[in-house]
């Protein structure tokens, strides 16, 4: 009977503590909610937000609900996340590769740049590359082109803008060639294995991916032009590009700071990975007589990544959640737009604090499936 | 004299290859200097296109010339390994070279030639570097925040006094080392969570929570003199019933008031501020994160269902959200969920909610290393007869924090790196401090020379822990 208790006892206290402690929660909630008038409900996000953010992906102005204001900071944090993990895995990577190389200088020059960018917080790096760096940047009307058609002003990047016609025959055209070359593949594989001739399927998936997008520019009627951002005077003293895309300044500072964060800590991981492979199997795999560039295809990387891979997607998590310090330069993402504004105009801090949070939590959890579900695809299968 | 093969360099013609190389790499690097240290341009009579690339393809004709493999010669051999071996390297060293001689007059010019150093008005800075005299005038705010100026020695002597006191675990004898944990855990925090709030805030000693925090205290050094056969109880019942005791009983108000010391003024969390909030914060929830975190380490891996349960929700709950949000949520909805008349302080508030979100970080660590320990060692330790906390606290944890130690200083360093995120709640650390500077109306326009200051700071201490937490993972290093 003891030892029962023993088992049980600890269980009931805990779950009794927790019960206890949101109940106290609760119930203060509700007593200070219906002190100051405040009604609990999500009826609140289908009434017309009335206030404007400046840089939205989707049309969206005051009139438009306060669920659309969300959607408009969620797609900003998305859109900041994406440009920042690509542009952080691409500096990563190669850092990483820098770390292992057996030149003096590179080694030495990817060490110092990983200790001196991940020992600085990054919402310093923030505020350094928005109010210090950006804002050193020439007046629109001073500004030089770059190549002719990027303008880099202190109101940010304006680039040429894509105008298409017939988009969507491009768009199948490159999903086409995708098909095909994974087609090719498998078949490449099957020869391989059956008749031990190899085919060359890079060479092959490179001439697709370019000549199918060609031909939809030929046959498909598929054209292509670009606008380039015009200097255009408001008054005596102030310029503005018009035309183009502009970028705002804080996206920029934003997506900077956040890859050359993230990209020290993929860094590592990338280190950490190839160098867990044994030197052992670089050189059995060399001696059975694979060209440098299978060895490295064929053997160090799919065991390298299997290192690199979770420790990256903890990263890929990090960069995401923040982005939130956005905030703090008031580019308009989720936390800015929703629990900022939104929540300082409705007074709903439950429901909007829950919101943003369930979000993050929600962006979280399924980019850590996804990563699991790779993670077990490539997991060594053992017998 | 053989024939000079120039697209061959070999060992034959050593010394020709080996001027001439040296000559041209020496060209290039010469060229490249006088170019960015004293604006000559040498080669300006080119077309700019070749005058721009031209020392990279001197450089890089030298580099292949001296590209002998065992030349004998130790430093031309040192040379090629390291950053000569093979063409898309010599590119790549010489771009690195480049580069840094390129950068270095600017940032000489900046930092120490063109800067101002003297005065202490905003006149002095005319020169085209930087102005040091605005970190300067402003040290003090960056250090102190807005902490009166009469008052500062309480926060340098708290500081030293509690860097003397954790220095103690160095100068311990053998006979108190098995005390050092205890005094590590329980009463160097409590000391300094004393300093703190009766020193540096100068407020009442008792206030709400320290009941608790004295009965936690109190029950557990008692509980290491209680048998184990009561343990379970004793610490079921003890602590609750010490806390109503001191709070109903020992406790009055008027205690709380007999608290304060009569000779230092009260200054409002509000006014502390600059670096020195950031090591306090640092410091706090470094205390507190760590215990939650273990204890959370531990409920992941029990054997009860719900605990486990509960465990997992929290970690995986704090470690989904931004730390953003979490502050957001402590300043405007936890509130809320508070009795009206019942207030904390919101640096308070700030340092729970940080370590509540750093200790979910805590304790993916410490599991880690609780999972990398063989099961032999359980084992090994239950069939000698130890309980769960026995075992724990003699065999496991001992041997799972040692592994631990460099993922345990990587979440520290994280959070000594989030504190400038308390400008949510209205804090202003250093960073924030920088931040209300640069808007002085008669300070404008030194953004940079502050955030580099702040960087150098926060770059020195951070990059001093890991190199600590990096000697640390050496000392104790056990082979198994």
């Amino acid at each position: 009977m003891n030892f029962k208790l023993k088992d049980i006892v600890p269980q009931l206290i805990t779950v009794l503590a927790v019960v206890l402690v949101f109940g106290f929660f609760t119930y203060n909630a509700q007593i200070n909610m219906e002190n100051r008038g405040i009604d609990f409900g999500y009826g609140f996000l289908s009434q017309e937000s009335s206030f404007d953010v400046q840089f939205s992906l989707i049309e969206y102005d005051g009139s438009h609900s306060y669920f659309r204001a969300y959607l408009v900071g969620l797609l900003n944090t998305i859109l900041v996340s994406v440009i920042g993990i690509i542009i952080a895995t691409i500096l990563g990577v190669i850092v990483g590769i820098a770390r292992l190389s057996p030149n003096y200088l590179i080694n030495k020059f990817a060490a110092f740049y990983v200790e001196f960018f991940r020992n600085i917080p990054l919402l310093l790096q923030i505020f350094f590359w928005y109010f210090a760096a950006l804002r050193a940047l020439p007046l629109p009307q001073d500004a030089e082109a770059m190549f002719g058609v990027f303008f880099l002003t202190i109101k940010g990047l304006y680039v040429p803008a894509f105008i298409w016609q017939n988009f969507n025959i491009f768009f199948y055209s490159i999903i086409a060639a995708v098909i095909a070359i994974i087609v090719i593949r498998a078949h490449a594989k099957k020869v391989q294995e059956n008749q031990g001739k190899q085919i060359p399927v890079f060479l092959i998936s490179i001439g697709l991916i370019f000549i199918l997008p060609l031909l939809s520019f030929l046959i498909g009627g598929v054209r292509l032009s670009f606008e380039v951002p015009v200097l255009k005077q408001l008054a005596t003293t102030s310029f503005i590009y018009e035309g183009g895309v502009s970028l705002p300044p804080e996206l920029i500072a934003l997506t900077l700071s956040l890859s050359l964060y993230t990209a020290t800590f993929i860094a590592e991981c990338v280190r950490a990975g190839i160098q867990g492979v044994g030197k052992g199997q670089k050189e059995a795999a060399a001696s059975i007589g694979l060209t440098p560039n299978q060895v490295l295809k064929l053997v160090i990387m799919p065991q390298a990544l299997r290192i690199i891979i979770p420790p990256t997607t903890n990263q890929y998590l990090n960069l995401t959640k923040n982005s939130s310090l956005a905030a703090a330069i008031a580019y308009p993402d989720l936390v800015l737009v929703f629990a900022g504004t939104a929540l300082m105009q409705t007074g709903k801090a439950i429901e909007i604090v829950s919101i943003t949070m369930f979000t993050y939590l929600t962006l979280s959890i399924s980019i850590s499936i996804l990563m699991n579900w790779y993670n077990k695809k490539i997991a060594i299968q053992e017998k | 004299m053989s024939n000079i093969n120039f697209l061959k360099p070999d060992r034959t013609n050593l010394n020709t290859f080996l001027y001439l190389g040296s000559f041209l790499f020496f060209i290039s690097i010469l060229d490249v200097f006088l170019n960015s240290f004293f604006r000559l341009n040498l080669t300006g009579f080119l077309p700019n296109f070749l005058s721009f690339l031209l020392p990279l393809i001197l450089g890089f004709v030298g580099l292949y010339f001296i590209r002998i493999e065992y030349s004998g010669i130790k430093n031309l051999d040192l040379l090629n390994k390291h950053i000569n071996t093979n063409n898309f390297n010599a590119v790549l060293s010489l771009l690195i070279i480049f580069i840094i001689i390129k950068s270095l007059p600017p940032i000489l010019s900046w930092f120490v030639i063109d800067a101002s150093f003297a005065g202490d008005t905003k006149d002095v800075c005319t020169g085209s570097g930087a102005c040091w005299t605005y970190i300067k005038v402003w040290m003090r705010r960056f250090m102190y925040g807005m902490y009166p100026n009469a008052e500062q020695w309480r926060i340098n002597l708290s500081f030293v006094a509690l860097v003397l006191l954790g220095s103690v675990g160095y100068f311990a004898t053998d006979k108190f080392k098995k005390y050092l944990t205890l005094y590590y855990v329980v009463i160097y925090p409590l000391i300094a969570f004393l300093f703190i709030f009766f020193f540096i805030s100068g407020g009442p000693v008792f206030f709400d929570f320290s009941y608790g925090i004295i009965a936690a205290i109190l029950s557990i050094i008692i509980g290491f003199f209680i048998p184990s056969k009561f343990k379970f109880y004793y610490f079921l019942i003890v602590p609750l019933a010490l806390y109503v005791i001191l709070k109903y009983f020992l406790f009055f108000e008027e205690y709380i008031e007999l608290g304060k010391l009569d000779g230092l003024n009260w200054v409002e969390t509000g006014a502390w501020g600059g670096l020195s909030l950031t090591f306090i914060i640092s410091f706090f929830c470094l205390i507190f994160c760590f215990p939650i975190g273990m204890a959370f380490a531990l409920g992941r891996r029990s054997e009860f269902p719900l605990i486990r349960y509960i465990s997992v929700g929290f970690i995986e709950f704090w470690r989904g959200v931004p730390l953003i949000t979490v502050l957001f949520m402590s300043a405007v909805m936890f509130p809320m969920f508070l009795p009206e008349d019942f207030f904390i302080d919101k640096l308070v508030r700030a340092i729970i909610a940080i370590s509540l979100f750093e200790a979910a970080y805590v304790a993916e660590v410490i599991r880690g290393g609780l999972q990398a320990l063989p099961r032999g060692q359980y084992e090994a330790a239950k069939s000698l007869g130890m309980g769960y906390w026995k075992m724990h606290i003699f065999v496991i944890l001992p041997q799972a924090l040692k592994l631990v130690i460099p993922g345990i200083a990587n979440t520290f360093l994280a959070l000594v790196k989030d504190t400038p995120l308390i400008f949510v709640v209205g804090l202003l650390e250093i960073v924030g401090m920088l931040n209300l500077a640069k808007t002085n109306p008669k300070w404008l326009g030194f953004a940079m020379e502050g955030y580099v200051f702040a960087a150098i700071i926060f770059w020195i201490i951070c990059y001093a822990m890991s190199k600590y937490s990096y000697n640390l993972e050496q000392k104790y290093k056990t082979d198994r």
